[in-house]
């Protein structure tokens, strides 16, 4: 999970860049900036998910 | 604004940087205070100890190679052309720092201030992944920091990179702009030390086995208060350093950088002090002193292109959010950050860039001026989708080799008996029973 965590990370910044590079108008380049932040957004929640401390639960 | 060669500046321009790069040590010297204060005493002269350590191997790591990587803007680069545009992404300086006359042209005084920036980034770490890294560990981390990962983003944001460039190339208002550094010294480091935090782990008897975090508080507020101080003076002569020479602001407005930068320090910190008044029934000093940073470190980018109210409501939600933020990092993600690094370094980081988009007022319009806020987002997902996956996998492969936590033995004994032989307060006996099972 951290591995994907992390290549998801990567992804949405590839996304990013792809907007950048590929759209002209401010409006959808802002949304596909937009969408690949919450892509980081996504990845980071895996990250730290994958990166919890495990507890053990009294019997 | 975001010039892509450095500013010719006046006499009067120079002896004011000189005297804005004279006062950054300060900020160093705060930030290892409010580490080593946040910090228990048995790890207290590590802590400082460390601190040297760190700044000196950030130092010569950057002479050996980092400016060779960063450059200055409009100086020897690597560049790819993708669609027709050029994307300049690594500086090609020659090693060493030769080429660089020291005599107060542009490039020298980048170089001044950029050798105590980096050594400022990686004092950050420390705070996240306090009492249980091991020196040999925390300078080898440091020299990646210093040669691979700041030096790469610093040559994008502030060498005349593709992200200064997105302006110019593709209409995004006058590019990425972060003047005193919220993105290449603060998130950079608090990335980092976020990435620590989970290498390492948290410290022995942080969780208990039912998952609950123990508070562990530090053990000097006067040092961590008094480093606030300090770190105020620091600030002040980064962000005015930074100004001048990366965003090619008059020096005269220093004035403004000035008023901008304590406006939103203090509106922080009140904010915090408020925050926790209300919630815990008395303000808490060492978050307050966190609300203090994240107000410093959220005013960097900002600092020069907003009005004085604008600095104040920056600090204002640096000063909310950070509190939040050590709790739910601590609470419900199980990140360990003494030093509330991550939240005051990495998240005020981020909302400093921002707050350029949202509220950056420039004295003459440019091309696409509606796009700056598309520019300033797209230096965050910078961070966030390439710097925090390479300072991790950095650090995961030195840990391979080197391995970065103490040993159990050490922590029980504290890191200043255990790696340095001596404690900082040799006349005080502790006794600790807070690594029982519980």
């Amino acid at each position: 999970m951290k591995m994907a965590g992390f290549l998801l990370l990567l992804a949405g910044w590839l996304l990013v860049l792809a907007a950048v590079l590929l759209l002209r108008a401010v409006a959808p380049q802002a949304a596909f900036v937009l969408v690949g932040m919450a892509v980081e957004a996504l990845a980071l929640v895996l990250v730290f998910r994958a990166h919890l401390v495990p507890h053990r639960r009294h019997e | 604004m975001s010039p892509l060669a450095p500013p010719a500046l006046s006499e009067s321009g120079v002896v004011l940087v000189l005297f804005s790069i004279l006062l950054i040590p300060l900020a160093i010297a705060g930030l290892a205070l409010i580490n080593t204060g946040l910090g228990r005493s048995r790890n207290a002269a590590h802590l400082m100890m460390s601190s040297l350590c760190v700044m000196a191997v950030a130092a010569g790591t950057y002479f050996l190679c980092g400016f060779a990587w960063q450059g200055v803007a409009g100086g020897p680069a690597h560049a790819v052309s993708i669609g027709g545009k050029p994307w300049n992404w690594l500086a090609g300086q020659p090693w060493f720092l030769r080429g660089v006359e020291m005599n107060g042209s542009p490039a020298s005084l980048v170089v001044w201030m950029q050798i105590l920036s980096v050594a400022l980034a990686a004092l950050i770490p420390m705070g996240g992944a306090a009492e249980r890294w091991r020196l040999g560990a925390m300078c080898a981390s440091t020299a990646l920091l210093a040669g691979i990962t700041y030096p790469l983003f610093a040559h994008w944001v502030w060498g005349g990179g593709w992200l200064a460039q997105l302006g110019i190339n593709y209409q995004l208002g006058r590019g990425f702009i972060d003047a005193g550094g919220s993105g290449a010294i603060q998130a950079v480091g608090g990335l980092t030390a976020l990435a620590m935090a989970w290498i390492l782990g948290p410290r022995r008897g942080k969780y208990t086995i039912d998952g609950m975090p123990t508070a562990i508080p530090g053990h000097n507020a006067v040092l961590v208060l008094f480093g606030c101080l300090l770190a105020l003076a620091g600030w002040l002569g980064l962000n005015s350093a930074g100004a001048i020479l990366f965003t090619g602001v008059a020096p005269l407005a220093t004035v403004l950088i000035g008023v901008n930068t304590t406006l939103a320090a203090g509106s922080a910190a009140l904010m915090t002090a408020v925050i926790t008044r209300v919630r815990f029934g008395r303000p808490d000093a060492s978050l307050t002193a966190n609300g203090w940073v994240a107000g410093l470190a959220a005013s960097s980018a900002a600092c020069a292109v907003v009005p004085p109210a604008a600095a104040m409501l920056i600090g204002l939600v640096a000063g909310l959010v950070v509190p939040f933020a050590i709790e739910n990092l601590e609470l419900h993600l199980t990140i360990d950050d003494p030093g509330g690094a991550i939240s005051v370094h990495a998240i005020g980081g981020i909302w400093g860039l921002i707050a350029v988009g949202m509220f950056g007022r420039f004295p003459s319009p440019a091309a696409g001026e509606s796009g700056q806020w598309v520019a300033q987002l797209v230096g965050v997902s910078t961070l966030l989708g390439f710097v925090l996956p390479l300072t991790y996998g950095l650090n995961r492969l030195l840990n391979r080799f080197l391995p970065q936590r103490v040993a159990p033995e050490g922590e029980r004994q504290g890191l200043d008996l255990y790696e340095l032989g001596a404690g900082a307060y040799p006349e005080f006996m502790t006794h600790t029973d807070e690594f029982l099972q519980r």
